[in-house]
């Protein structure tokens, strides 16, 4: 017996595709201070955010961005049925740490930078599986916890890679409901772990670029549909040259996106702030999902997007011991009526 | 044109792979990195040059004024550290900004700020030389060795 809800190789089509009730976003100065700014609910103007460690203050910003989406949902906290998070830390601390402050059953996640998608996926097939009324997803990430825990210490002085990125300082969170108004989560591909030996933690784009290009591919064929059945197509944190990737595997398995697709870590900063490659981390999916499609969704700006999360699977022991770096990449449409 | 076919073996696949990787790379800006190299240790050392007139202008003889000097450039860049602008030198000066002493100085300092928070114990002292720590191995190793030679062949 096949899957009922399940079309092609790997995607799931929703029979009744959840809805994104609502959707929060925190982010720090350096974020506050580009492009997006304007779709962004709270911009910190210190980034340690009063707390004792760098930690803390991620852990104080999911927590925050968590409330603050079951508030504009309008939604308590005894209403939700599931959180889905995660976070880059050892063991997802940040995550868990919230969940324990919030008191919602919480099941938690790491797919590296494409937890924001893979959580997405997963709510929303909790919701149309029938298993719950409202699932709260969502994940973060903070340049200093991050520097630390896969680089050096953030005063290290050191002069990085051109294909760097940074990390973002951004949490955003999702409300997900079985009815309600806002856009829908129509369809969702979960993506396979895919490594063509990549090695260089400082050039991840090239690490992810081969499961993006694989995931969006495989969603399209499954759908049989084209590139142009979205308005838009964005990846999580692919940056300049894992963009630039991503369109010359696309174009090879012969398919053409140039027109409308782009990378969050792209977006969301802007090429003055010397960031070199974009943004990377949970958070940089997040905050642009969470923020500018999302409103842009609500506002009839967009009608179909495919997001798609790109994680890097790596950890600085495996770094170290000179492994391949493996990518994964989850897709989800979401669409607007 | 570098094809990447699901078809192929996985060997092939990320030998051609890596040609699209390395196409797609950006050039590091080797004679903007050069220069500013240059200038910014170029600029260090003026400072220390400054600062070793001025000590053995109070009289200090050449081996006091040399390590008045090197205390001096590693206060100082303990301090900017503090302050968060040495790594900011260090972005734009690369090797001329960690190659002095203090860039050694940087290396020690950054890692006693980062791990303060898991205490003076398990933080600050044992992960105090983190970064620091390989220059020192090495550099020692090295100093037995050239030891060793001098010894044997002189």
């Amino acid at each position: 017996m096949t899957a009922s809800k399940k079309i092609g190789q790997q995607t799931i089509a929703f029979s009744n595709p959840p809805v994104i009730v609502s959707t929060a976003t925190v982010v720090g100065p350096e974020e506050g201070s580009g492009p997006l700014a304007a779709f962004f609910d709270k911009i910190l103007d210190d980034d340690r955010y009063g707390e004792k460690t760098w930690e803390k203050s991620e852990r104080r910003m999911l927590e925050d961005t968590m409330k603050m989406c079951l508030q504009k949902g309008g939604v308590q906290e005894t209403d939700v049925d599931y959180m889905l998070a995660g976070d880059l830390l050892n063991q997802i601390v940040s995550a868990n740490y919230t969940a324990k402050v919030l008191g919602i059953p919480f099941l938690g996640l790491y797919g590296a930078c494409s937890t924001m998608y893979e959580s997405m996926a997963l709510g929303a097939m909790l919701i149309d599986g029938g298993f719950a009324e409202y699932v709260l997803v969502g994940t973060g990430s903070h340049y200093a916890t991050a520097e630390r825990q896969f680089r050096l210490p953030v005063e290290q002085g050191a002069q990085r890679t051109l294909t760097a990125q940074r990390t973002v300082t951004g949490t955003g969170a999702m409300l997900l409901a079985s009815q309600g108004e806002g856009p829908r989560i129509t369809h969702a591909t979960v993506g396979k772990v895919i490594d063509l030996g990549q090695s260089d933690p400082m050039y991840m784009g090239a690490a992810m670029a081969p499961a993006a290009a694989d995931t969006l591919t495989t969603h399209l064929k499954d759908i049989a549909g084209e590139p142009s059945a979205y308005d838009l197509i964005i990846t999580g944190d692919l940056g300049v040259y894992g963009k630039k990737l991503t369109l010359e595997l696309t174009k090879q398995k012969g398919m053409d996106i140039k027109d409308n697709y782009t990378d969050c870590g792209i977006l969301i900063y802007s090429p003055d702030q010397d960031t070199h490659a974009g943004g990377s981390g949970c958070g940089c999916s997040a905050v642009v999902t969470c923020g500018q499609i999302f409103r842009q969704l609500q506002a009839g700006k967009l009608k179909r997007v495919l997001g798609i999360g790109t994680g890097a699977l790596l950890s600085p022991l495996t770094t170290g011991q000179g492994e391949s770096i493996p990518g994964i990449a989850h897709a989800v449409a979401m669409e607007t009526a | 044109m570098v094809g990447v076919k699901d078809s192929q073996p996985a060997e092939i696949q990320n030998r051609q792979y890596k040609l699209l990787v390395d196409r797609v790379k950006p050039r590091p800006t080797l004679a903007r990195n050069v220069f500013w190299a240059f200038v910014v240790g170029g600029s260090i050392c003026l400072v220390g040059q400054f600062i070793s007139v001025f000590f053995s202008s109070l009289g200090l003889n050449l081996e006091e004024t040399g390590a008045a000097t090197a205390s001096t450039l590693v206060f100082l860049a303990a301090v900017l550290t503090g302050l968060g602008y040495y790594d900011e030198i260090t972005k734009l000066g690369g090797a001329g900004g960690i190659v002095p002493i203090t860039g050694f100085a940087n290396a020690m300092v950054s890692p006693a700020m980062e791990y303060k928070t898991e205490g003076l114990v398990m933080g600050v002292g044992a992960k105090l030389f983190t970064v620091a720590g390989p220059v020192l191995v090495y550099g020692i190793v090295a100093a037995w060795l050239v030891g060793l030679i001098y010894y044997l062949v002189l």
